[in-house]
């Protein structure tokens, strides 16, 4: 059975910030730091890049206005030109609305179903799971999990690694239960 | 040289909206507890049959409707809105406030919020359902109400995007959808906690909704942003949903509607009943659960700020109204202005003056936004007081316009009333379960008022 990895508690935000540095500085790449809420200044402490979802959302967003502008502008003019108290058929004043409503709808699904993605959720099993004291991560627990990916993993200097850290509970995961 | 005497800004204002010795499992404990506890209490129980009962009243009254058509209404030529439409702004004005506190009150940083944000988001979403059931049932032929959408049909026929009423029916939908997804995200973590806590099958429910939540920093930097990215598209979309329902009104000619402070003067009005009913739901909530020390007296101060502010803009825009009717001239647009304050419906206008612009005044003083009976009924009249507001709006503008030959009174019947009150039964059957099943507060967030969640905290910077 393969391994997944190397958990270790900690016991405050401040003590989890603290040693997601020194991880960073010694090297590790595969790691992540587990928080019951996002803690400030994390990204900076892991040496995360910033979010690429802002971009997805964008397109997303642009995509939305361009739909609700042509949609409107084909249904007026080429579809079903139709004479409304003698309103101009591209009366593109008035398409503003729709066009700003789809537009923010499109960004919304972005944002969300961009999340997910970023995020590789759903995902109903993870390794991390079969860890009896994980489960508190949820509520007040801090955890690190270094990965058996990570090209500097070597499992008794990890372990030690995160001992000195002040890390605790000190699990080795399987991939599989 | 950190002096332990002096208190830290943040220390000081954590202790005022987490008063007591609370920490991570605490919160965790009391906000999840409600959701976990294996007796649903009393209050619960008769709440939920009353909020069923009026469920069924709804149920049988729209039957009817859809059977009988709209006749069965009290509207007559020229009142051809009646309590249809009014309920529609009302519903839709209260959802306004879930928005702005989880949307523009994040994007401002004001961390009161999340003691009551994932209540008030609740709270819209229910509302916007109720709110969409009237433009769905107005149509009459309710079977072709999709005619709405713009769906290729055999007929070749596409609706008119120009008409504010069809502008209105995508603002509504866009923003029902969007709350909808903007709940959903801020319950992703405090679903893994529901799921972390529970046993058996409730754990498998939780854990399929928890979507594999883990809590790493790698998914909280996407779902940070997502969840800022929400905030930002949702405050320009909540001030376009009431300003989009006003262009309903103010695109018409009718003097009294054909006005352009409508807008900025529903999105206010929105607000300003919006909080009423967060106020009133919050105050029955934090009673029953015991939730005192999560949902404050501080923060029932803060909302009942937010209330005297939108009231005195909305008593503002009453006072403008009639001084622009006067300047310009307009004997219809006079009329219609003196008729409201002096016609056979006088009594709905001061009732909305009462309600809307004396009530709110008592906010000034600090006694009475800290003093819990004088809220719970402030926040009741604040809503009759926006419904009457609607009232003044719809009826009494539309019974009285160019030509006297053309006026009429307008009666609504007992089936404008139970449709009404049956939206009431829609509204607490579906706030009443989730008060059961999901938790209140955002269990998540409510940590982030605490100064330990800040890695900052107890250290020096030098």
């Amino acid at each position: 059975m393969s391994k997944y990895g190397v958990l270790a508690r900690f016991d405050s935000p401040q003590s989890l910030v603290h040693a997601a540095e020194k991880v960073r500085d010694e090297g590790f790449v595969n790691f992540d730091c587990h928080s019951p809420f996002p803690i400030h200044g994390m990204d900076d402490a892991m040496g995360l890049k910033r979010s690429k979802l802002g971009y997805l959302i964008g397109a997303m967003g642009l995509t939305g206005a361009l739909f609700g502008f042509g949609l409107q502008t084909w249904i007026h003019s080429i579809e079903y030109p139709m004479n409304i108290s003698g309103k101009p058929f591209f009366a593109y004043p008035a398409y503003a609305i729709i066009t700003f409503e789809l537009m923010v709808l499109f960004s919304a699904f972005g944002a969300v179903f961009g999340m997910m993605y970023f995020n590789r959720i759903p995902r109903f099993h993870h390794p991390v799971f079969y860890s009896e004291k994980f489960s508190d991560v949820s509520s007040d627990a801090f955890y690190v999990s270094i990965e058996v990916d990570d090209p500097k993993y070597d499992e008794n200097e990890v372990i030690s690694f995160l001992e000195n850290l002040g890390g605790t509970e000190i699990e080795v995961l399987k991939d599989e239960n | 040289m950190s002096n332990k005497a002096i208190k830290s800004k943040a220390q000081i204002r954590a202790e005022k909206l987490l008063p007591g010795n609370q920490d991570f499992t605490s919160i965790t404990n009391d906000i999840a507890g409600v959701p976990e506890q294996k007796k649903t209490p009393i209050q619960w129980w008769l709440l939920f049959g009353f909020a069923l009962s009026l469920l069924a009243i709804f149920a049988g009254s729209v039957g009817f409707l859809i059977w009988e058509g709209t006749g069965i209404w009290g509207i007559n030529n020229p009142i051809f809105w009646g309590w249809a439409i009014i309920n529609f702004v009302w519903w839709v004005g209260i959802g306004h406030a879930g928005t702005l506190i989880s949307a523009i009150l994040h994007l401002f940083r004001q961390n009161w919020r999340n003691a009551i944000n994932r209540f008030a988001e609740t709270m819209t979403l229910f509302a916007v359902i109720c709110a969409l059931v009237f433009p769905g049932i107005h149509v009459g032929r309710i079977w072709v109400a999709y005619w709405f959408l713009p769906l290729p049909n055999q007929m070749g026929m596409w609706p008119n995007m120009r008409s504010p009423l069809i502008w209105d029916f995508f603002a509504v939908f866009t923003y029902f959808t969007v709350s909808l997804l903007f709940w959903y995200t801020g319950l992703i973590p405090d679903l893994a906690t529901l799921r972390d806590r529970a046993k058996g099958f409730k754990k498998k429910v939780y854990g399929f909704f928890a979507l594999g939540w883990r809590g790493g920093n790698r998914q909280w930097q996407h779902y940070e942003l997502a969840y800022l990215v929400l905030a930002g598209i949702s405050t320009p979309l909540v001030l376009s949903v009431h300003s989009v329902v006003s262009s309903d009104f103010a695109t018409s000619v009718i003097p009294g509607w054909h006005t352009t402070i409508f807008p900025p003067y529903f999105v206010a009005g929105a607000i300003y009943s919006g909080f009423g009913m967060v106020m009133t739901l919050s105050i029955i909530a934090r009673k029953v659960y015991n939730l005192g020390h999560i949902i404050t007296v501080e923060h029932l101060d803060k909302m009942a700020q937010i209330m005297l502010l939108t009231g005195c803009m909305v008593g503002y825009a009453y006072s403008m109204e009639f001084f622009v009717a006067w300047y310009s001239g307009n004997p219809y647009e006079s009329f219609a202005f003196v008729n409201r304050a002096l016609g056979p419906y006088w009594w709905g206008y001061w009732a909305m003056i009462f309600c809307n612009v004396v009530v709110p005044q008592f906010f000034w003083f600090e006694k009475y936004r800290r003093h819990i009976p004088f809220l719970f009924i402030t926040s009741i009249l604040v809503n009759i007081g926006m419904w009457f507001e609607r009232f003044v709006i719809v009826v009494i503008t539309l019974h009285r316009d160019f030509m006297p030959g053309a006026w009429a009174m307008y009666n609504p019947t007992i089936w404008d009333v139970s449709i009404y009150l049956g939206t009431f039964g829609l509204f607490f059957t579906g706030f009443l379960l989730f008060l059961r099943f999901l938790p209140m507060v955002s269990i998540a967030e409510a940590k982030l008022v605490l100064p330990e969640s800040n890695p900052h905290h107890g250290h020096d910077h030098e």
